[in-house]
């Protein structure tokens, strides 16, 4: 019966492998040099698949760059009518990072409770459907209300939805990876069947469309760059922007922040100094929802007005949350800058981007081909940034028994 | 002491709990089958006295301990119940439409590339690696698999491309997850994101506008001499691709490797505990990297039966559509076993079959349908009725001292 102390040892307590620590040396280490690494390695093996098929990944780049309308702010003085391409691509890509902003705060929020956040895709079409169906309905109200009903109601809604996995994850201890991924399809399902043919949300006008209501003039959140008619930047910029101060707020000086954090870093220690693990992480789960739903919100009330059983299925901008996270470092700032950067990849490979420079078919798989790779090099940065860490404290350590002797 | 003079003794096979309950959930599918075609009971009384003994199986096992399965007959008798009791008010017309013989052909058909997929989830996550990664190998095969049937000139080349394709994203998956010990979600999500781009890419580059050009060699079937015109076993079973019934061959294939050999206990050793496998021995590294890329080969052949398979060969970008995850799911909710996995891939094969037929009934019912193995497998995680376990070691890379 005699055992070595080492042999008693769980796999999951050795430091080593435990992801938190290295996440905590990542969140330590900090600064932009290893991001910036990532995303520069990324494009560049993007650019050298690019290379081997025959085209110029120069040329490639450039075009989603001048497509994200990022080449405007080199145009001095900037002119900020929309009218002109580079100053509707720019908003546009704005447009874009406004929902990424906040499906990437979904995957970070829980990630610094030690979640993984799969659900964003799902929250954000619960969400989304919450907001099309206040849009639709209520149409008799005011505008800021109206607005403020829709947006308040997704967000509650995508609370609700992520927070089931945080339920089980703190009753039964189902992981929340497998339970995030089933709501996703299930939200991606009821929201096909809720918009789809004889669905309780399909719209009253045209019996044959598999699409959803268009929600009534009042429950369009104001444009204030570009026109309403064609997709301009609405108020829902400011509110993603306000939510990144919110998120850091919320982690960095409140009470439950601190909490947040505490789990993430060891939920026994956390546990051990009277903090209640099992709500912290329904709490985490249903804040990261709510950032989703609000995305869902934003792009229901803001520019998509309506949505189809096919716009369902082809969203993928929850999924996209998780690279901008990761990237992100999951910090606020980190978040964000990763967002303006997938909101512009996003835009400019796809409808920003001059199809006579580089195929739009093409970008827009690169874009996927990218995303792949800095979530890849950040599971692998993470691990670089331990050994980093952990040869400074064997030095630190050997310095100091240097001196002791 | 069995006394084998008393037939009824309590220890006798067919009257322990687990027996009853497994005869209790195959009573309770009875209850719904007598009610549709071939058989087509009218009368009401049939599905509820057979669903009514299936539920009564399933309580006498669960109050003697056998409370998964138990539970699972009760559950299986109430719902064999209910749709066999609709089944009767249904109009026979609608019947033979939607349970046609074929209907069992098409199970198969849904089920096999989850059942690959299943499978190879189930190698990894045995021995100690998660792999969520299968959506994007099983892309990847399905991709490359078209790819190598058209440029090679034959199915077999494409089912070796396609294998080689998932393999290499199996082994970038394993690398990561071994070697470098990154987190294994964020890295089988990189997987999937990185096989929707490159799949994408290439089938854009390679075919441009224009498809998979007609006529690519595609996989057989097996026409079965004997059954292929028998009445209704001719359409239901006689006449499958070669690849469903290689699916059906692995599962107890992959049973007796995994559960009966050195190999599997190998297998299962680093899944459960890989110091103890270390320290017989056991190159814990070697079996992961092995049984991950096994997985990845094994999606890739699922992915691969998409395309040019059941799909006749053809591609689209993003072919999987989610049967990756939906495999995942059959895994969780089989409990990481063979058996349990390949129950569940015909369940929820059947449920997207059944999907495509209920439009006769609603439209908008049948695709609320297909949200069922989700929910099934929520269920199955949060441990309601009986609680999926995975292997102790799922997920945590390992360390050699």
């Amino acid at each position: 019966m005699s055992q070595s102390p080492t042999a008693n040892v769980p796999p999951e307590q050795e430091p080593s492998s435990d992801f938190v620590v290295r996440l905590g040396a990542a969140q330590r280490a900090g600064g932009l040099v290893v991001p910036v690494l990532t995303a520069v390695l990324a494009f560049l093996a993007g650019g050298v698949i690019v290379a081997a098929t025959g085209h110029n990944p120069l040329t490639a780049y450039r075009g989603i760059w001048d497509g994200a309308g990022f080449n405007w702010l080199f145009h001095i003085p900037w002119d900020t009518n929309t009218i002109h391409l580079d100053a509707f691509n720019l908003s546009q890509t704005l447009l874009t990072a406004t929902t990424l902003i906040l499906t990437g705060l979904a995957v970070a929020f829980p990630f610094r409770c030690g979640l993984f956040n799969i659900g964003g895709q799902g929250q954000y079409l619960v969400g989304l459907i919450v907001a099309n169906w206040v849009g639709v309905s209520f149409a008799s109200w005011p505008t800021l209300p109206h607005v403020l009903l829709g947006i308040g109601a997704a967000a509650f809604a995508g609370a609700a939805w992520a927070g089931i996995a945080g339920f089980l994850k703190a009753t039964t201890g189902a992981h929340e990876v497998i339970s995030t991924i089933m709501l996703n399809w299930i939200a991606i399902w009821g929201g096909q069947y809720l918009f789809g043919q004889g669905g309780p949300l399909q719209n009253t006008y045209n019996p044959a469309a598999p699409e959803s209501g268009t929600i009534a003039q009042s429950a369009h959140i104001p444009v204030f760059w570009g026109s309403s008619v064609l997709q301009g930047l609405d108020y829902g910029f400011f509110v993603a922007l306000a939510t990144l101060v919110v998120f850091w707020l919320i982690l960095n000086r409140t009470t439950l922040g601190y909490e947040v954090r505490a789990v993430g870093f060891n939920p026994d220690a956390a546990a051990y100094g009277g903090i209640n693990v099992r709500r912290k992480y329904i709490q985490a789960m249903a804040i990261s929802g709510a950032f989703a739903g609000l995305a869902g919100a934003l792009d229901m009330l803001g520019y998509l007005f309506q949505f189809g059983v096919l716009d369902v299925q082809a969203s993928e901008i929850g999924f996209l949350g998780i690279a901008v996270a990761l990237l992100g470092r999951n910090t606020a700032v980190g978040t964000g800058i990763a967002a303006f950067l997938f909101g512009g990849l996003l835009y400019g490979t796809t409808r920003g981007l001059n199809p006579n420079v580089f195929d739009p078919s093409l970008a827009g798989n690169l874009t996927s081909m990218i995303q792949g790779l800095i979530v890849l090099f950040v599971g692998a940065d993470l691990f670089i940034l331990y050994i980093w860490s952990a040869r400074r404290k064997v030095r630190l350590r050997r310095r100091a028994e240097a001196a002791a002797t | 002491m069995t006394n084998h003079a008393q037939p009824l003794n309590e220890t006798h096979w067919a009257l322990r709990p687990k027996a009853i309950a497994v005869a209790g959930s195959i009573l309770g599918l009875a209850a719904f089958w007598s009610a549709i075609p071939p058989f087509t009971a009218r009368s009401p009384l049939v599905p509820i006295l057979i669903g009514v003994l299936a539920i009564a199986a399933g309580l006498w096992a669960v109050t003697r301990g056998s409370r998964r399965l138990g539970w699972g007959a009760i559950a299986s008798g109430v719902i064999g119940l209910g749709l066999g009791y609709m089944s009767t008010r249904s109009s026979s017309g609608n019947l033979h439409v939607v349970f046609a013989a074929d209907l069992i052909a098409q199970v198969f058909v849904f089920a096999t590339p989850l059942t690959f997929g299943a499978l190879g989830g189930m190698i990894s996550e045995r021995s100690g690696v998660v792999n969520v990664g299968l959506e994007g190998m099983m892309l990847m095969g399905a991709f490359w698999g078209v790819y190598g049937a058209d440029k090679g000139g034959s199915w077999a080349v494409g089912v070796l491309v396609a294998m080689l394709a998932g393999g290499l994203f199996a082994l970038i998956h394993a690398y990561w997850s071994i070697h470098l010990r990154a987190n294994q979600i964020i890295s089988g999500m990189a997987i999937n994101f990185l096989a929707l781009g490159v799949t994408g890419y290439f089938f854009e580059q390679l075919y441009g506008n224009q498809n998979i050009p007609a006529g690519v060699s595609t996989i057989p079937n097996v026409a079965i001499p004997g059954i292929d015109h028998m009445a209704y076993l001719g359409p239901a079973i006689g006449d499958l691709s070669l690849l469903i019934w290689v699916g059906i061959i692995f599962v107890p294939l992959s049973y007796f490797i995994l559960f009966k050999t050195p190999i599997g206990l190998r297998v299962r050793a680093c899944g459960e505990h890989p110091r103890a496998a270390d320290t017989v021995g056991i190159n814990v590294y070697a079996v992961r990297y092995a049984a991950v890329i096994v997985s990845g080969m094994l999606a890739a052949l699922g992915g691969a039966y998409l395309s040019i398979g059941f799909g006749g060969g053809s591609f689209t970008e993003n072919m999987t559509e989610g049967r990756g995850f939906i495999a995942l799911a059959a895994m969780i909710f089989g409990n990481w076993r063979p058996f349990g996995a390949w129950g569940a891939a015909l369940l929820f094969g059947f449920s997207t079959a059944l999907a495509f037929r209920l439009p006769v009934y609603s439209s908008s019912a049948a695709t609320l349908f297909q949200a069922l193995p989700y929910v099934l497998t929520l269920i199955a995680v949060a441990g309601v009725i009986g609680r999926s376990v995975p292997p102790k070691a799922d997920g945590q890379p390992y360390v050699k001292q």
